[in-house]
């Protein structure tokens, strides 16, 4: 291992900048002569607008322009589209209504846009937001999926009967029923999964400009993947070609899945930077955020596990109802369905699963992926639903989960609900974990907390996860309208250094320093020499952008394919200048060396060859040393792992304390470990978050009730305990680094370790299930046989 | 109404007529172009934009520009001398205590006040002080072996 090379800890390159100020996120961009938009939303979660009236906002010193839905219909701007399709049971499609980004007729959840002001400031913009008048007819509302499914419930969209988009399945039911038929116990489960708000730190924002000289516009965006947000916007929206749009997304600040959607505002500035041939700046605030954010998870789900009477498991049928929000978000109808069910087998041998998904619109915001995305939703349901099946049998559940385990020698393993699971070592990553969390000793620790008047538990999980969704054509197949391909761009200077082009965005995952690092690997070349430059498409070739942890493992693997080629056409150069035949040439440590002898020529000198190509084989060899790649994966990768959780309760309020957390996990070969512990960090805080504290909650007419930080709890410092953090590694199969990925496994794997932690300490109690979040009165009634 | 303001930012005298109502946060990112100081939320819970005034730890979206009037300001932006990187940002970077970098300038800001209040403090210390800056990316705990390594490094430094 080289010093900053591959597997190394190596400190962030990005990091300068954002530890002395100098980070610059979209609100730090200013543009000459812009505007601020302030955007008017729905206060009603349903309604018909009859009149917008804007005379006295316009009047306003300082107002640009007030504009409205109908002005952005009129100029033929289209409706958000949905990138990914998904059909019914009987193969017709879902039902995909109309998204116009400034509402027209109708509003549909509370936050839904209406129209914009457009000002000198941004405190003149919010005045006159206050003068618009906008006459609604309130209608009736459905705010949750209890109420959607009603008979003669409200309906959001009048082709969407009974509120359902889509009603979908997979996996083998007749197959499924015949191992119920046959089986000697059958266990089941109830799970709500809790509606979340991603909350990344930093709220979303977007400047529009236009350059009328050149008929060409920029929007810098908050977003986790700027060439997705060009095409969508581009092509569906604004009609613009890819040529005259330029998308900017600088340092964001977190993202969570909820900056892949290409939200309304996007084309508002835009499209209002057109209009008045100013730039157009909008920043959401945090109480925007929380009505116009894409929401996560919200799952109602019946599970249901057959067992031999040895507890082999030999079925699993799942039925489920997933919120969709108002309207269809970009990939809202993917996550409960081919992120979700296809995770349904889990680290398990299960031979039959069967899962439907009814897919449900309410008058809430749209809901679209939210860290793990699908994943956390199956792997909760699993795991919560081993326990009670062992809770139930009398098992222990770490051999319950053991005996079932998909095996080292089973692999390629094809599960019964569409994933072919490349490689993989379970039960390493359980012995590994059991023995970082002292598991052994688990009831002494036990004794100790009691003799303090708590209740302690634990509980595990397992997890497994897919990750980087490919190839292209497989995901086209189950309705994606993208490809999932990712482009890497190598640019070796004339001197020597190294400009690095991805198509991945980091917000936050530390790609300037991972990426450089995989070039200091193959090149030889000085970590400080080394650039990489994302977030522009203007200056990056193409790129799908981060999410579902696929940066290492589609991104990563695109640039090591740029860096191979690089490192052919460098040896051909080297073969030249140093009058030798290309086979003979060796490349290591920056250096290109005839094999056996002495003679060499450093890596900056072949590039200097190649820019001033005075010696050089032209007549068979383009001058230049640049190389791109587009790599489409064969496969997805499937990181897995187990979560140790041990908990507190205290009985007499039923608060629960996280005091110890493992996590095993085996995310393949590891580029940056430090990198590695730091996603886990986070991820399982966010599990923590979801198992503990953060709940969405809707009132009944659509009011969002938890719409500041002061009303939805996120995990503080001293909510969280240090986490123990391990790894096992089995190199991924299919991509040339071996890397799986990170960054949402902490988000999936916690939560259900953390709830049958909680009802471990209960197991004196009469408690079964508990719905998340676990608070202190959901636990305290729990005990009171009130759950 | 508009009122003019000074105050000495990072060590230079400033001054700026603003609108009575604005915030110090927005005088700060808006007037001055220090925009290391954030905003990530209206509610005072997330502490993207702590600075110092007058040497002591404040939210500056819940303060007034005109309540700065007269006072010694410190932002993220003046806590590196002359090009030197000072201990508890060193500690932030060489213990990985952020990833996005957007909670990053509030929590050093913080952490910088209670090392100044704490010299030596615990974990736990550490981690009840922090209830009033939020990130959602590292789990806290880089943040919290950080701050505590800044506060060892600033003893010796």
């Amino acid at each position: 291992m080289t010093e900053n090379g591959f597997g190394a800890a190596v400190r962030r390159k990005e990091d300068y900048r954002f530890i002395t100020g100098r980070g610059q996120y979209v609100d730090d961009i200013n543009r000459p002569h812009q505007l601020y938009a302030h955007i008017i939303r729905s206060p009603i979660a349903h309604g018909k607008i009859n009149k917008v009236e804007v005379d006295a906002a316009k009047a306003v010193s300082g107002v640009v322009a007030v504009l409205t839905g109908a002005d952005m219909a009129a100029d033929g701007i289209g409706g958000l589209p949905c990138a990914w399709g998904v059909n019914n049971k009987d193969g017709s499609p879902m039902v995909e209504p109309g998204h116009p980004p400034l509402a027209t007729e109708c509003v549909r959840y509370v936050g839904d846009q209406v129209a914009v002001v457009l000002a000198e400031t941004r405190a003149i913009a919010r005045d006159a937001a206050e003068l618009v008048d906008v006459d609604f007819e309130e209608l009736p509302a459905v705010a949750d999926l209890e109420s959607a499914s009603a008979d003669g419930a409200p309906l959001v969209w009048d082709d969407a009967k009974g509120n359902i988009c889509f009603d979908w399945e997979i996996g083998d039911k007749s197959a499924t029923d015949a191992a119920f038929a046959s089986a000697d116990q059958v266990v089941s489960i109830d799970i709500v999964n809790n509606r979340l708000i991603a909350n990344a730190m930093e709220p979303r924002a977007a400047i529009g400009d236009y350059d009328v000289g050149r008929d060409e516009y920029t929007l810098y965006t908050t977003s986790q993947n700027p060439h997705v947000i060009r095409l969508l916007m581009g092509a569906f929206v604004m009609a613009i070609p890819e040529h005259k749009l330029r998308i900017i997304a600088p340092d964001v600040g977190g993202g969570f899945g909820s900056k892949i959607c290409h939200y309304a505002e996007e084309a508002i500035v835009t499209w209002a930077s057109r209009k008045v041939c100013r730039p157009v700046k909008w920043t959401a605030d945090r109480s925007e955020s929380f009505v116009s954010d894409a929401h996560g998870r919200d799952h109602i789900t019946r599970g249901e596990l057959a067992m031999s009477k040895d507890g082999d498991f030999l079925g699993l049928r799942v039925s489920t109802r997933a919120n969709l929000g108002a309207y269809l978000s970009t990939f809202g109808p993917a996550v409960p369905t081919y992120l979700y069910a296809t995770l349904l087998s889990g680290t398990y041998k299960t031979p039959a699963i069967y899962a439907e998904v009814k897919g449900m619109f309410t008058h809430t915001v749209p809901v679209d992926s939210y860290r793990g995305a699908g994943r956390p939703e199956a792997s909760f349901l699993l795991e919560r639903l081993i326990d009670k099946a062992a809770k139930e049998t009398g098992t222990d559940p770490l051999e319950l989960r053991r005996r079932n385990f998909i095996q080292p020698g089973d692999f390629p393993y094809q599960t019964p609900v569409a994933l072919e699971y490349d490689t993989g070592d379970y039960d390493a990553a359980v012995v590994k974990a059991i023995e970082l969390a002292d598991y052994a000793n688990f009831e002494k620790r036990r004794k100790e907390s009691a003799a303090r008047g708590k209740l302690r538990g634990v509980g595990i999980s397992t997890y497994i996860e897919a990750c980087g969704i490919a190839p292209s054509n497989v995901a086209g197949a189950l309705g994606a309208r993208a490809g999932l391909f990712e482009v890497g761009t190598v640019r070796v200077n004339p001197t020597g250094s190294v400009t690095v082009l991805t198509g991945s965005h980091s917000h936050g995952q530390g790609h300037e320093t991972t990426f450089a690092q995989l070039v200091v690997e193959a090149l030889g070349v000085d970590f400080d020499n080394v650039d990489i430059v994302h977030g522009d498409t203007a200056k990056v070739p193409f790129g799908m952008g981060t999410y579902g942890s696929r940066s290492a493992a589609v991104g990563g693997v695109a640039l090591m394919n740029a860096l191979e080629k690089i490192r052919t056409k460098a040896k051909k150069i080297a073969a030249h200048l140093l009058e030798a035949s290309e086979g003979d040439i060796e490349f290591k440590d920056g250096q290109l060396s005839v094999a056996g002898t002495d003679r060499s020529v450093a890596f900056a000198d072949v590039a200097m060859a190649a820019y001033v190509p005075h010696n050089y084989p032209l007549e068979t060899l383009e001058p230049g040393l640049e190389e791109t790649a587009f790599y489409d994966p064969k496969n997805f990768t499937f990181p897995a792992g187990c979560h140790i959780c041990e908990v507190e309760v205290d009985p007499d309020t039923g608060f629960v304390e996280v005091v110890k957390f493992t996590a095993g996990d085996d995310f393949g070969r590891i580029i940056n470990p430090m990198i590695v512990d730091g996603q886990v960090h986070g991820g399982v805080t966010q599990g923590i978050g979801q198992a503990l504290y953060e709940l969405c909650v809707y009132d009944d007419s659509g009011q969002l009730l938890t719409g500041s930080m002061m009303d939805y709890c996120l995990p503080k410092a001293d909510n969280v305990p240090n986490f123990a953090v391990t790894t096992n590694v089995t190199p991924c199969t299919h991509n040339v680094l071996g890397v799986k990925g990170c960054g949402e496994a902490g988000a999936i794997g916690s939560p259900a370790a953390v709830i049958n932690a909680i009802l471990n300490a209960l197991s004196d109690y009469n408690v079964d299930n508990l719905q998340m979040p676990a608070t202190p009165e959901r636990v305290w009634q729990a005990m009171q046989g009130n759950g | 109404m508009s009122i003019k303001v000074s105050f000495t930012l990072n060590g230079e005298a400033v001054s700026a007529h603003v609108a009575s109502r604005t915030l110090l946060v927005e005088m700060i990112r808006e007037r001055f172009g220090r925009t290391g100081t954030h905003v990530g939320c209206d509610t005072s819970q997330c502490g993207a934009c702590v600075i110092h005034v007058d040497g002591r730890s404040v939210k500056s979206c819940t303060m007034l520009a005109a309540q700065a009037d007269g006072t010694e300001i410190v932002t993220i932006e003046g806590v590196a001398q002359n090009g030197q990187l000072h201990p508890m940002q060193e500690a932030f970077r060489e213990h990985h205590g952020l990833q996005c970098g957007f909670c990053t300038p509030g929590m050093i800001m913080s952490a910088l006040d209670l090392v100044k209040q704490n010299p030596d403090p615990s974990e736990k210390e550490i981690r009840e002080w922090l209830e009033g800056n939020l990130c959602r990316c590292t789990g806290y705990q880089n943040i919290v072996r950080a701050i505590a390594a800044g506060a060892e490094a600033m003893k010796t430094g």
